[in-house]
């Protein structure tokens, strides 16, 4: 079983849509949000997953493929 | 000796002790070293500072860490250079530049990798590792050398030479990740938890950041203990801008200056400017982008500390704007051309960035000004390499010398009357 922690960041077309629930829903993964702001036009949602790794990988790159922005939830690891 | 006694969520407030651990449990906010002022007033003074090295370490008393088992390089305790000529041309009278090309890897990044190599020689950590476009790897590489560690740095696989040889040379391990920057930071990530390494800025990220204090702490020293009116700062995870706002309010709290009215101005590349777009739409929210810009030492699109550097800039009365990457070049060039500091891109985007800002009135022309130049443009030769002047090519005689001379200046070419023949 593993663990990832991620921030999704939400376009203003994707904040009235269920993706957290689907992602649930449609993979075999435990989401457990810990922290989020959402506004009417854009959204940021801190979230644990819990589940097989590959799982959890095929889960998120469903989620990237929704238009959803995925990054560690420390941010951007790279630096100049 | 150190006075931190734990660390803190910013978001919750929660607490930790002093481990390799950088988000809370609960949360999952960044944590952030916190200090026993208290009784670091009664140990610091401006004397003491005074009598110690001429590198961050002078300031040890105020970081997370060991003095005595300090990887030390040398870092730190660069130039605070009165830019007259820039000023003129600007419209300043009092405009400073905070030189930071001429640590010993040519850019800040070896203040924060000094502090975050020697928390993880103290953690036991053998091996020090980052991600990086360049300036990080360098300085990882150096330090690890020096402090008998071994390096892993991961860069994108095309990353130009230059960058790859000031890594190289220390004998890191060199990992060129085929796939987007996306990517890169994805594995990064998942990697961080899954080997005993210290990654500088993940795993040991609340004492790496610790280290951009002491850029505020020298300016304040440099200055004859008083604080700026204004410090322009380049913007990347907005880390640099937070603590050199921290560097300064500790000071006051140290009772070694006697306060900050300092505005604190931050500017990015436009092709990566989410704490700009923000700011520019009066939100705390950081849209990600998507870097394109030839500023890469500040691509960073989905910034850590954006959120602080946005809270910083209000409290502070600063201001922040985007430049585009020809004004980038042109930053370089009117730095090089006015005060003999030839900077790396981010020094461009301040250069340019703080000529908008003087044109704006947006810094007063009697302010005393500090603006960040935060490394040095050999690494970034490519950046301006096109618009430069070439070589006039010559035969080896006079008469070609003085065409070609004569040519490009009419006026410059004749010898000086009186002159040694």
């Amino acid at each position: 079983m593993a663990y990832q922690r991620v921030k999704f960041t939400f376009p203003q077309e994707l904040i009235t849509l269920p993706v957290i629930y689907e992602l649930g829903k449609q993979f075999s993964i435990t989401t457990n949000v810990r922290r989020a702001d959402v506004t009417e036009d854009r959204g940021w949602v801190v979230l644990e997953l819990q589940g097989e790794l590959e799982e959890i990988e095929r889960g998120l790159e469903w989620v990237a493929a929704k238009g959803v922005r995925v990054d560690p939830v420390q941010g951007d690891i790279v630096e100049g | 000796m150190s006075f931190a006694n734990a660390l803190r969520c910013r978001e919750c407030n929660r607490e930790y002790p002093l481990d390799p651990i950088y988000v809370c449990e609960f949360c999952f906010g960044p944590l952030e070293v916190v200090y026993d002022y208290a009784a670091m007033r009664k140990a610091v003074s401006r004397e003491s500072i005074e009598r110690g090295p001429a590198s961050v370490w002078r300031y040890a008393d105020l970081l997370p860490c060991d003095a005595d088992a300090a990887v030390d390089i040398q870092a730190g305790f660069t130039p605070l250079i009165k830019a007259e000529r820039l000023g003129e041309e600007l419209g300043l009278r009092h405009l400073y530049l905070k030189n930071d090309c001429v640590n010993p890897t040519w850019s800040f990044k070896d203040r924060v990798v000094a502090v975050a190599a020697t928390k993880a020689r103290e953690f036991g950590f053998k091996t020090l590792a980052c991600a990086s476009t360049g300036n990080l790897a360098n300085s990882v590489a150096a330090h690890a050398a020096r402090a008998g560690m071994e390096a892993i740095v991961f860069i994108p696989s095309d990353l130009e030479q230059g960058k790859i040889t000031g890594s190289s040379v220390y004998d890191a391990t060199l990992i060129a990740v085929d796939g987007s920057y996306d990517d890169v930071n994805r594995l990064c990530s998942e990697l961080t938890g899954q080997y005993p390494w210290a990654f500088v800025n993940v795993n040991v990220r609340p004492y790496y950041a610790e280290g951009s204090k002491t850029l505020g702490y020298e300016v304040a020293e440099q200055l004859g203990w008083r604080a700026p009116d204004h410090c322009i700062v380049p913007l990347a995870s907005g880390s640099l801008y937070v603590k050199i706002w921290k560097g300064l309010q500790e000071l006051v709290k140290l009772g070694l200056i006697d306060s900050v009215h300092t505005k604190m101005s931050g500017v990015q590349a436009a092709g990566c400017s989410p704490i700009i777009s923000a700011w520019d739409s009066g939100t705390r929210n950081i849209r990600p982008v998507q870097p394109r810009t030839i500023a890469k030492s500040l691509a960073i699109g989905n910034p850590a500390d954006g959120f602080y550097a946005l809270e910083v800039m209000a409290e502070s009365g600063g201001s922040g704007l985007a430049v585009s990457d020809e004004e980038v070049v042109e930053g370089i060039r009117l730095l090089a051309r006015t005060e003999g500091i030839f900077a790396e891109t981010a020094g461009g985007v301040v250069c340019s960035g703080l000529k908008r800002l003087a044109a704006a009135g947006r810094v007063d022309r009697d302010e005393v000004v500090v603006a960040f130049i935060t490394g040095a443009g050999l690494k970034t030769q490519e950046a301006v390499m096109d618009t430069l002047t070439p070589p006039l090519q010559i035969e080896p005689t006079i008469a070609s010398f003085e065409k070609a001379f004569g040519e490009r200046s009419v006026v410059e070419a004749r010898p000086a009357a009186g002159s040694a023949s």
